[in-house]
């Protein structure tokens, strides 16, 4: 039979079918971070059994953590004891821990793949939506709730029912100043944020052929805002260039064996999928969202739709917006490049080559928060920390940060940001505040002007 | 987990649609690091004014209603998956919702904690909030072997659907936990064979 991506990594791990029931699905990588593992590994101390496979399992602190001081003792007393629970269970249970402080320490989706933790054909859970940034490598990678986390630890493994399969095929050649951000805000905006209910997303065409890993990562990434379980590309000498070498890639004649099997995983010629949808790269423009979910996107110099309907009314009220508005030079005070969408080294890289010799405008507050402290120590040895300095851009410690606001990393209420992140909801990045998500380079930009700016036929530098 | 074979309840009625866990836990309340205790929290915003006093009109704050059985309006528990969700409400004291739909990971969510999510179509909703909100005192009665949900007073006596291994484990006081660890033997053989 032919077999899809997604079928082929699958089927081999599905330990056994329960009748009437779901699948039970082995699971070769396990991350965990601080905010949704207490209560697992409590389910393990309270039944007295132990983690069943520590070498499985690698954590790192990032939601909860501050981005300044990291070696000082966090001031906000629960973060604290949320990242203290994380030391105490892992040295307990004798999982590797990449803490405050550790030259790995990261957002657990940058920082798994620049270690080559992620690898092709595996299946990769964390409790964490966002964990579909995984598939990038060809992996069946998703975030779970900490039931399942508490599974994971107890069984190496999952029940699950599998999903059906979707592929969304893009091709031909992206515009100038698209990124990756851009082609799947594009994705989400044009079938909307529950088109993936169900489904498992393969990413297939040009586009995604002629992506680096990071910009793969991206639009993995926000695979789960249109619903999908996770999305997938097919692994190809682009991903194994990018895997080899790193700290717990396979090495040697192992390795030659692995690349071998990995290159037996792409979709067969012929094989089903239960949903298709094609997009023409040259319709993709630079987008810009400007409403409370990711999928309320339009090409950056494109006009707000006239929709009647009480949630969209909600969601521009929020937002302070109005039907049919144009967003160019809309004045902006903050902008935060960061989260496990755009915060890696080429991300910064793109930021910087837009902000060199240039001030950011006077009323913004720009932060820049590498993904991982690798990226961070990039950031220092390519020089770009001089650039954004120079800017006037603050640049942090790593951490999740104002992704999520849940340390003191907030925007204010009211405030409008124009972030890297990969949700607009209400109060997502501090209560009452305004989330425009954008491309790194929509972002650097609007930081010099203080206000959105057309990047769609700039030529830039 | 607590086994779950009946229920005879009075219900709450909650009619509200598309209710997302943000409302059901607020995210300024995922810091700790237990399962208990989310129910003081439980659609916090709803139930307490900003200055901390209780919002007498929202229906957990009305002695008029109580029960185990939270009965919502379409599209139950969407938004984030937290799981946080689950626990403030079985925390609270709820072993069922009754809705017309619910967001698929939050189902996952109830149903891995010993709620029993119990979706019926619209109209039977709507008259079933209709008769509990006039009705305090009905009792709703549930019967998970034959998947029924009944209401004598309006001549409700629903089937309802729920997966052959979910409910095996509802009945038996089992979670997805105490069967994966059943199937010891067969997922080391698994390992040894593809690992
Ligand atoms: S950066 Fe944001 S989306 Fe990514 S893992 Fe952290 S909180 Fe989640």
């Amino acid at each position: 039979m032919k077999k899809t991506l997604f079928d082929k990594v699958w089927d081999a791990h599905v330990v056994e079918t329960v009748p009437d029931g779901p699948q039970i699905l082995y699971i070769d990588q396990h991350l965990i971070h601080e905010v949704t593992s207490p209560q697992a590994f409590a389910e393990l101390d309270e039944r007295g059994i132990p983690l069943a496979r520590p070498d499985r399992t690698v954590a790192t602190a990032d939601h909860n953590v501050p981005t300044i001081d990291q070696h000082l003792t966090i001031k906000d007393a629960l973060s604290r004891k949320q990242v203290e629970m994380l030391t105490q269970n892992c040295t307990k249970r004798g999982v590797t821990l990449y803490g405050l402080g550790h030259q790995y320490q990261g957002i657990v989706h940058v920082m798994a793949p620049e270690l080559g933790i992620t690898q092709p054909g595996m299946t990769m859970v964390c409790g964490d939506s966002h964990t579909s940034t995984h598939g990038a490598f060809g992996t069946i990678a998703f975030g779970i709730g900490t039931s399942q986390v508490a599974q994971v630890f107890a069984s190496q493994c999952l029940l699950l029912n599998k999903p059906k399969k979707m592929r969304i095929t893009v091709n031909g050649r992206l515009n100038d100043n698209v990124l990756p951000k851009d082609v799947i805000l594009y994705i989400i905006a044009r079938l909307g944020t529950n088109s993936g209910t169900g489904y498992f997303v393969e990413y297939a065409g040009e586009v995604f052929e002629n992506m680096t890993m990071e910009g793969r990562m991206t639009v993995c990434n926000m695979s789960i805002e249109m619903g999908a379980r996770g999305g997938m590309i097919a692994p190809d000498a682009t991903t194994f260039a990018y895997v080899k070498g790193r700290e717990f890639a396979p090495k040697g004649e192992k390795w030659q064996k692995k690349v071998a099997h990995w290159q037996t995983l792409p979709t067969d010629d012929g094989a089903e999928f239960d949903m298709e949808h094609e997009f023409d790269a040259a319709d993709i423009l630079p987008m810009i969202t400007y409403g409370t979910n990711p999928g309320m996107g339009i090409k950056i110099n494109g006009r707000i739709p006239e929709m009647n309907d009480a949630s969209f009314d909600k969601a521009l009220q929020y937002m302070g917006l109005e039907k049919g508005q144009s967003l160019i030079n809309h004045p902006i005070n903050y902008v935060f490049i960061g989260s496990c969408t755009n915060s890696r080294i080429e991300d910064f890289r793109m930021a910087a080559s837009q902000i060199k010799g240039k001030q950011k405008a006077k009323n913004v507050t720009a932060l820049i928060v590498p993904g991982s402290q690798q990226v961070a120590k990039q950031i220092k040895e390519e020089g770009l920390q001089e650039v954004f300095e120079e800017a006037g851009f603050e640049i942090r410690q790593s951490g999740c940060s104002a992704c999520l606001g849940m340390n003191e990393d907030k925007i204010p209420a009211g405030e409008y940001c124009v972030s890297t992140s990969n949700r607009n909801f209400e109060g997502r990045q501090g209560p009452g505040a305004r989330t425009f998500l954008a491309s790194p380079l929509v972002a650097a930009l609007t930081a010099v002007e203080g206000k959105i700016v057309d990047v769609t036929e700039m030529e830039l530098v | 987990m607590e086994k779950f074979k009946t229920l005879t309840s009075r219900a709450v009625p909650l009619p509200i649609e598309n209710v997302d866990t943000d409302q059901i836990i607020p995210a300024r309340f995922l810091k700790a690091t237990h399962k208990i205790g989310f129910g003081e929290n439980l659609f916090r915003d709803w139930r307490y004014q900003k200055d901390g006093t209780p919002n007498k009109k929202f229906v957990l704050n009305d002695a008029t209603y109580e029960g185990s059985i939270l009965v919502a309006g379409e599209n139950f528990g969407c938004g984030s998956s937290r799981e946080h969700a689950a626990w403030a409400l079985a925390d609270y004291g709820f072993k069922v919702v009754v809705s017309s739909y619910f967001a698929d990971i939050f189902r996952g969510n109830a149903l891995n904690n010993g709620i029993l999510p119990i979706k019926i179509d619209e109209e039977k909703l709507q008259r079933l909030l209709k008769h509990i909100s006039e009705n305090p005192n009905a009792t709703l009665h549930i019967d998970l072997e034959n998947q029924r949900l009944a209401l004598g007073d309006i001549g409700l006596d629903e089937r309802f659907d729920i997966d052959a291994y979910k409910k095996m484990c509802l009945i038996n006081g089992y979670d997805d936990i105490d069967f994966l660890i059943s199937k010891k033997d067969v997922i080391k053989t698994f390992e040894a064979q593809n690992h």
